[in-house]
C-alpha cells in the first residue's frame, strides 16, 4: 500500500511520497523517508518489494555519487534516467530481479528545465509532465489531468499536488502521511505539504534551512559548474 | 551485487584453506569444536541450500512457514511476540518464551532475546534456528569490528550487517523478524530487520504473531517520558496481553532494559500468573472506584 506523485512546473519539479512502512496489514512506521536524494538536483521516490526498494535506491545513490566524483559534475536527469532504466531492464532479465517502481525528478541546470520520469520494475521509462505510482494512480491521475497545465508557477503546482493528496485521503481507505520535496535551480527543498501556504514558508526561510540532505559527504554544489 | 554472497560461499580449493590456516593462529580459538560451519577465522563457509533447481519452491512445498502448503511435514518453530521501545531512560526489550511447531507447543522456555554483546540485544521472531544462528554470527562480526577498529560498533552498522546477510538470502526460505537494540555513541537505538531484507529505524516496534495484541497495549500506554519502572511495566503488560490472546505466544515473559552502561536483565515472569494478577487488580480497582463514586453521590441524594 504505497502512493507517490510527481509533477513538473515552469522551473521546478515536485515529488511527493507516502511515509508508511510495515509488513502485511501492520504499519510499523509512519515516518519512513521514501525519497532518495541522488545529487544536487536529482531525487527519486521509490516503492515496491520491501528490501529491494532500499537496496536498489542505495545502489543508485552510490553510482550517481561515483559518477560525480569521477567527472566532477553530476549526471544530468536525462542520462540518469537512462542509466536507472537500463539497470532495471537488466535486472528483470536476471535470476533475481529488483521489484522497484520509481518516479525520478530532476532539474537540468544546463537547460534550466525540470524533468520527470515514470519508471517501473519492468524497465519501462516514460517522460511525463505529471505522474503517480501506487494507490494514487486510481484517484489522482484524473485530478492532475484536469488541473495541471504547462508552465505552472510554484504556488499553482503545490495547489494541484494538494488536490491529489486530498483526493487520496478522501477516497482511499488506507491512511497516508506525505513527504514532499521541490527541486529548482537552488537544489532540493523540503516542503511542508500539510501547511496552508508552503511556498511562502519556503521563500521566507533561508534556502539552506529547507535544503534536503545531499549524499554524504556533502557535494560542493557552488564550485561545480556544469558545462554541457 | 553478488560479492558478499561470493564471500560467504565455501572455498573452492583445498589450497585456499591451507592459506587461511597459515595466516591465523588456530590455537587462539582454543577449541576447534562447536563452530558449526563457521571457519576458524570467523567467516561463514556457506549456508546449505537444498540441492534442487529451485530451492525456494522446494522449501515452500515442504515447510509450513508462510507456505502455500500449511500441511507440510516440516513444521518450523515459530509464533512469537516480541517488542522493543525507546524512551527517556533507554530501551525496553520484552519477549515471550513459547516455541510452536504447527499446533504443537515445542517449548515454553525459549530465550528469545539474544545477547549479542554487553551493549547489543537481538530479538527472535520467525524461524528460531535462523534467528539464533545469524544473530550469533552477528555477535562474532561485531566483536571482530571492535578488534579491528578499537571502537564499539554502532547499532546502525550492526543491524546493517544483519540486513545485508538476509538480503543476500532473500527468497531462499529464511524466516526472521528481529529487532537489533542497543546503546551506542548516538544513544539508544532500535532497528527492525526482517527476512525481506527490510531494515527500519524506529522508536517502537513489535514483531511476531502476537505483535498486533502487543501493539494494542503498547501504543496506548507509550510516552517518551515514561519512568524506568513505568516503561518496564508497559513492556511486561504488553507481552502478557499478547500471551493471553495469541495461541502461539505465552508461557513466560523475559524483560531487558538497555542503559548507557549496557543491558540489564530485569526478570522472567509467568504469563498466566501475571494475567490473573492484573485481572484481580482491575476488579479491585473497579470496586474501589464504584465505592468512592457511591460515597460521592450520597450527598446529592440527601439534597433531593
Amino acid at each position: 500500500m504505497e502512493c507517490s506523485f510527481g509533477l513538473t512546473g515552469k522551473d521546478y519539479v515536485l515529488l511527493c511520497s507516502d511515509m508508511s512502512a510495515g509488513r502485511s496489514i501492520i504499519r510499523m512506521k509512519s515516518d519512513e523517508n521514501k525519497i532518495k536524494t541522488l545529487g544536487p538536483h536529482l531525487a527519486m521516490a521509490y516503492g515496491g518489494e520491501p528490501g529491494d526498494t532500499n537496496n536498489f535506491a542505495e545502489y543508485v545513490e552510490r553510482n550517481m555519487r561515483l559518477y560525480h566524483i569521477r567527472n566532477h559534475y553530476p549526471l544530468l536527469p536525462e542520462s540518469a534516467s537512462a542509466w536507472i532504466r537500463r539497470t532495471l531492464a537488466e535486472s528483470i532479465r536476471s535470476r533475481k530481479p529488483y521489484s522497484v517502481n520509481l518516479l525520478l525528478a530532476g532539474y537540468d541546470t544546463t537547460t534550466t528545465k525540470p524533468h520527470l520520469y515514470w519508471i517501473d520494475y519492468l524497465g519501462t521509462k516514460a517522460v511525463v509532465p505529471y505522474a503517480a505510482h501506487g494507490m494514487g494512480v486510481y484517484v489522482s491521475l484524473s485530478t492532475m489531468d484536469k488541473w495541471w497545465f504547462n508552465d505552472m508557477n510554484k504556488r499553482e503546482g503545490v495547489d494541484v499536488l494538494k488536490k491529489c493528496i486530498d483526493e487520496v485521503k478522501k477516497r482511499i481507505t488506507v491512511h497516508f502521511n506525505f513527504n514532499c520535496i521541490l527541486i529548482d535551480k537552488d537544489g532540493i527543498h523540503h516542503i511542508d505539504i500539510e501547511s496552508e501556504d508552503p511556498i511562502t514558508e519556503l521563500e521566507s526561510q533561508q534556502p539552506k534551512e529547507t535544503l534536503v540532505d545531499a549524499p554524504n559527504p556533502p557535494l560542493d554544489i557552488g564550485n561545480v559548474g556544469v558545462t554541457a | 551485487m553478488n560479492s558478499v554472497l561470493t564471500q560467504l560461499q565455501p572455498h573452492q580449493s583445498r589450497l585456499e584453506e591451507y592459506d587461511e590456516l597459515e595466516h591465523t593462529d588456530a590455537a587462539a580459538w582454543g577449541s576447534m569444536a562447536g563452530f558449526g560451519n563457521l571457519s576458524r577465522t570467523g567467516g561463514v563457509q556457506g549456508m546449505s541450500v537444498p540441492r534442487v533447481s529451485d530451492p525456494t519452491a522446494f522449501l515452500d512445498l515442504h515447510t509450513d512457514n508462510m507456505s502455500s502448503n500449511p500441511e507440510a511435514k516440516i513444521k518450523i518453530a515459530h509464533g512469537t511476540t516480541t517488542l522493543a521501545f525507546k524512551f527517556q531512560g533507554g530501551v525496553i526489550v520484552a519477549v515471550d518464551s513459547r516455541a510452536t511447531a504447527g499446533s504443537y507447543v515445542a517449548s515454553g522456555t525459549v530465550k528469545k532475546v539474544i545477547e549479542i554483546n554487553k551493549f547489543l540485544l537481538g530479538t527472535m521472531a520467525g524461524g528460531a534456528a535462523d534467528c539464533q544462528y545469524w544473530e550469533t554470527y552477528l555477535g562474532m562480526q561485531c566483536r571482530l569490528y571492535e578488534l579491528r577498529n578499537k571502537e564499539r560498533i554502532s547499532v546502525a552498522a550492526a543491524s546493517k550487517i544483519l540486513s545485508n546477510i538476509v538480503y543476500q538470502y532473500k527468497g531462499m526460505g529464511l524466516s526472521m523478524g528481529t529487532m537489533v537494540c542497543g546503546w551506542d555513541k548516538t544513544g539508544p537505538q532500535i532497528f527492525y530487520v526482517d527476512d525481506d531484507g527490510q531494515r527500519l529505524k524506529g522508536n517502537l516496534f513489535s514483531v511476531g504473531s502476537g505483535s498486533t495484541f502487543a501493539y494494542g497495549v503498547l501504543d496506548q500506554g507509550y510516552r517518551w517520558d515514561l519512568t524506568d519502572e513505568e516503561a518496564q511495566e508497559l513492556g511486561r503488560r504488553s507481552i502478557i496481553a499478547a500471551g493471553h490472546r495469541d495461541a502461539y505466544s505465552g508461557n513466560t515473559c523475559n524483560l531487558y532494559h538497555v542503559k548507557q552502561e549496557g543491558w540489564d536483565f530485569i526478570g522472567n515472569y509467568d504469563v498466566n500468573e501475571l494475567w490473573y494478577e492484573y485481572e484481580n487488580k482491575k476488579k479491585a480497582d473497579r470496586e474501589i472506584a464504584t465505592a468512592s463514586a457511591a460515597a460521592a453521590a450520597s450527598p446529592m441524594a440527601v439534597e433531593q
